[in-house]
């Protein structure tokens, strides 16, 4: 088993060192001249001369690698061209935000997509398995974007009961001291008790919440359906009927465990599939996270911040992986 | 001659994209407590339908049981609910499959399926399932039971899964025991411990084995009376020893060819080699399209069980009317 | 080859009436069929039979802006005056010839790499792997936003992007199923008589293998439909005055609040079409499974 520990570090290892230079490469394509970026559109010659030999830019590429590694390792991920700030901080302010989009919708990938698809495939081809399935598979196939704007449409327009965006309504923003303590709004404004402001943080995450969580929902019951259904016609789980094992232990117990990898390996997918969803549910709410950050550095061929944000998802995405991968390796047969 | 179970004129189907299919039309087995009875045919003549069908575990979409009796210790199985039959399942009545490789879970010890099964069906305590388990292991003859328990499937030989999968079958006291084909997945040396195993158990706890297997060899090893199977159909029936010494259906004499013995008989490949499409169908005798004997008459006319001597019955137009036989 | 391949026929024309008899027994799957393809009777016909031609990539009647829908206009009309309608139809076009290209480009890419991957193994196997690995740790969607980002903003680089991110799929199917291929017999005679290693590759693996892959890519088709959507409306796909899909609901965003249509309909668009892919996908998957046609 430690064998295989290590062995699956060694690859997350040089998958990350992989990661790294595929980023630094796609950095190195770019049309503009970072430096003219640099110094703004009123710079002179000099001024983005001067600007090349600070950001390095003058020395040969296998250089500017090997700075840019040791850059990393140190954590540092460059500066943004707009604010001239690091962009780790600026990385960090938005993180919790994120996080919040990122764990909500995980929560109901979890706790309502795969129920959802044990019900479908244990009542496979009756009616509350093609309502299943039909509502999965539209899920999935709903633009995000369209989601997010259909709810502000219904919801805020129309109906009038819920916020457009953002996390918290103007008027709270000013009359209350908005406590900051883990970065996180929700749990910041239960540990200062402040049920007002808590009230409504909660009351603007409902839409973001819903968008963000609709194509988890879908993806996530439809794969545990169907590995559930292919474990469901496996020989051992006949044998244990034949056994007079009842159905339900049958179900819960023997078909469950051995669907644990491909749960882990689903719910990591999701994962990642809402790391990249935020960018576009924060834009549309005006979410203040990592995604709305990126997308106006897109707008504005922001590379350090592009990059920065780039690595992180992928770094983290290659964690999750690795974290999924050890929970396959609880199958036995993995191990030896 | 009490009769433990007996199947009378059991017909299932399946429906398939082609139509129905009749895998089964079985007129008459009779199976008497305490023997081991054996069921030979081809691969495809049905004989894990019924294996399954008898223990109701046969998907019923797109299986159907178009009528039939399955007598079981006085009752009517087809009758039952899946609640009833469950509780037969594991206590009464249990089967062991072909493979057992994909037989046993894969994530769980061998030890904790015996286990499973122990305390659903007899609802003790764990550690009184545990020494159930043991025993279980030991009466199956595997060495070192307490090591062999703590083991995944996969870290098992073949011969070692497929006596833990007897040893689970038989841990709740059942008397009665399937056994489809259990030998077919596994070499020739290794096929011959199951069989003196299987031996043992029926004299050590006295269960009735209906054992199934595709050449008459296994079956004349170890059981006292046989029917022969062909494309759903009982061709032929009676002790082993019987059959064996009087083979009176043209299929039987084929399948008793089909053993390479150490005597100058030469194995007819050409008898063998002609296989059917399938169940088909027909008016008739169902082996009318391979047989040497055929007469008009097997062409319209369907052949019923009829006694030639003692308890051996044959299912054979031209058997029971005599005549010529070659060979 | 050829007396082989008429043994070998009835067995598939048995195989071949099998998944024509199950693909018509699924309403959904008939349903979703018929979708597909209408939409790419629409998707060909598109200059045709849209109202207004002139509208699809702009003309301005500024008098008639942001109208709701109706007879004349049936999706009602942009901030420039242009008929939605007309751009919606046309949009069908450009979508699926994007996600054709990308899919295509990719399993140009893909099915090469993987094939000699499996079919080579070894040192030439780990590291095509290995890469195949590293394009994969990228959540999904990123690593074709990062590279649209970087390529700048256009439908050829989103399609290039696309195609750039999902080749690793591919390679690995294929990989897969050139190992398993590269033991069985005709392989082993095909090497025995001499035959140089790219014919055996590309002359009988691949032939072999490329059915699970071209469906798994017509399978892929929604989502890429999605992806392509997804950047547009970042900006970094189609650039206006293109109409595509996600694009019209990125501008759209500006005014929706009082033109509901402007979002609305192009949306559905692309919520229709991708769920007529998904949909045949399913069914395509299911009437491919082995255990299905047991049954």
């Amino acid at each position: 088993m430690t064998s295989f520990i290590v062995r699956r570090l060694a690859l997350g290892i040089l998958v990350l060192f992989g990661v790294v230079l595929i980023t630094f490469v796609l950095t190195r394509v770019i049309p503009s001249d970072p430096a003219a970026q640099w110094v703004g559109p009123r710079a002179t010659p000099e001024q983005i001369k001067a600007a090349r030999i600070e950001l390095g830019l003058d020395k040969p590429v296998y250089v500017q690698f090997w700075k840019y590694l040791q850059d990393l390792i140190r954590g540092n991920l460059g500066y943004s061209l707009r604010s001239h700030q690091p962009v780790v901080q600026e990385l960090k302010a938005y993180l919790p935000a994120t996080i919040e989009l990122v764990l909500l919708s995980t929560i109901a990938a979890t706790f309502i997509g795969l129920p959802l698809g044990v019900l479908s495939a244990r009542r496979k081809d009756e009616w509350l398995d093609h309502l299943c399935r039909f509502f999965s598979v539209g899920a999935v196939s709903l633009p995000t974007f369209w989601v997010g704007l259909f709810l502000q449409l219904i919801f805020y327009r129309i109906l009038g009961i819920l916020p457009m965006g953002g996390q918290l309504s103007m008027e709270i923003k000013l009359l209350y001291d908005i406590p900051h303590i883990t970065g996180f709004l929700l749990l910041d404004s239960l540990i200062a008790g402040n049920f007002v402001v808590f009230k409504d943080a909660l009351v603007h995450m409902i839409l973001p919440g819903i968008t963000i969580a609709t194509y988890p929902v879908g993806l996530v019951a439809r794969m545990t359906r169907s590995a559930l259904l292919e474990i469901l016609n496996e020989d051992y789980i006949r044998a244990a009927r034949s056994y007079g094992l009842q159905e339900r232990t049958v179900l819960w117990s023997y078909a469950l465990k051995n669907s644990l990898g491909p749960t882990a390996t689903v719910v990591t997918l999701s994962i990642g599939y809402t790391l990249v969803n935020t960018f576009l549910v924060e834009s549309i709410f005006s979410w203040p996270g990592i995604g709305n950050y990126v997308a106006s550095a897109v707008i504005s061929l922001d590379y350090p911040a592009i990059m920065g944000v780039t690595i992180f998802s992928a770094c983290a995405y290659v964690v999750l992986n690795l974290v999924a991968d050890l929970i396959i390796a609880l199958d036995p047969r993995v191990r030896t | 001659m009490a009769n433990y179970l007996e199947i009378e004129n059991l017909r299932v189907s399946f429906k398939t994209f082609e139509g129905t299919k009749n895998v089964l039309d079985l007129e008459y087995i009779g199976i008497d407590k305490g023997e081991t009875f054996g069921l030979v045919g081809e691969s495809g003549a049905g004989k894990s339908v019924l294996a399954l069908t008898l223990l109701k575990l046969l998907p019923m979409p797109p299986g159907i049981i178009e009528n039939g009796k399955i007598i079981f210790d006085g009752q009517d199985l087809l009758d039952k609910s899946e609640g009833e039959m469950r509780r037969l399942r594991g206590r009464k009545m249990a089967m062991i499959f072909q493979d057992p490789m994909s037989t046993l879970n894969p994530v769980f010890t061998v030890g904790e399926q015996i286990v499973r099964v122990i305390r659903q069906n007899k609802g003790v305590s764990r550690r009184a399932a545990e020494r159930q388990a043991l025993e279980m292991i030991e009466l199956v003859k595997l060495p070192d039971p307490r090591n062999i328990m703590r083991k995944y499937p996969h870290e098992l030989s073949g011969g070692q899964r497929q006596r833990v999968i007897i040893a689970i079958a038989l841990s709740c006291g059942a008397e009665f025991l399937i056994a489809d084909e259990p030998t077919r997945n596994l070499d020739v040396t290794i096929q011959a411990g199951i069989l003196k195993l299987l031996a043992e158990l029926k004299r050590e706890l006295q269960v009735t084995v209906l054992f199934i297997a595709n050449n008459l060899g296994l079956v004349s090893a170890i059981c006292d009376r046989m029917a022969v199977l062909h494309e759903g159909r009982v061709v032929e029936t009676g002790a082993v020893r019987e059959v064996i010494r009087d083979p009176r259906h043209p299929y039987t004499h084929v399948l008793l060819r089909a053993i390479p013995r150490n005597r100058d008989e030469e194995i007819d490949l050409d008898a063998l080699a002609v296989r059917g499409e399938g169940p088909v169908e027909v008016k008739g005798c169902g082996y009318f399209n391979r047989c040497p004997e055929r007469r008009e008459r097997c062409r319209d006319q369907r052949p019923v069980l009829q006694p030639v001597g003692g308890s051996h019955y044959v299912a054979c137009h031209v058997a029971v009317e005599g005549g010529e036989r070659s060979g | 080859m050829n007396w082989i391949s008429s043994k070998a026929l009835r067995p598939r024309i048995k195989e071949f009436r099998l998944s024509v008899h199950l693909l018509s027994r699924n309403r959904l799957t008939r349903a979703a069929l018929v979708t597909v393809l209408l939409l790419v009777l629409i998707a060909v016909v598109a200059p045709v039979i849209v109202p207004y031609p002139s509208h699809i990539y702009g003309v301005e009647t500024p008098e008639d802006k942001l109208l709701p829908p109706s007879g004349k206009y049936f999706f009602g009309t942009d901030e420039l005056g242009r008929d939605i309608f007309s751009r919606v139809l046309y949009g069908t076009r450009i979508s699926l010839q994007t996600a054709l290209l990308a899919v295509g480009l990719a399993l140009l890419i893909g099915i090469p790499l993987g094939a000699i991957a499996g079919a080579t193994g070894g040192f030439v196997d780990e590291a095509i792997m290995r890469i195949t690995d590293v394009f994969l740790s990228f959540p999904p969607l990123l690593l074709a936003i990062a590279i649209a980002a970087f390529l700048g903003p256009s439908l050829t680089n989103a399609m290039l992007a696309i195609a750039i991110s999902w080749w690793p799929w591919y390679t690995r199917l294929i990989r897969g199923q050139a190992v398993s291929i590269r033991e069985r017999q005709f392989v082993r005679a095909a090497k025995a008589i001499g035959t140089p290693h790219f014919k055996i590759i590309f002359g009988h693996i691949v032939p072999n293998c490329i059915a699970p892959v071209i469906v798994q890519a017509s399978m892929d088709l929604g989502g890429v439909i999605l992806t392509a959507a997804a950047l547009s409306f970042l900006g970094l796909g189609a650039q206006p005055p293109t109409p595509e899909w996600g694009l019209m609901v990125s501008t759209s965003r500006n005014y929706f609040l009082n033109a509901w249509w402007y979002s609305i309909f192009p949306g559905l668009a692309i919520f229709i079409t991708v769920l007529a892919f998904n949909l045949l996908g399913d069914g395509l998957r299911e009437i491919l499974d082995p255990k299905t046609r047991k049954n």
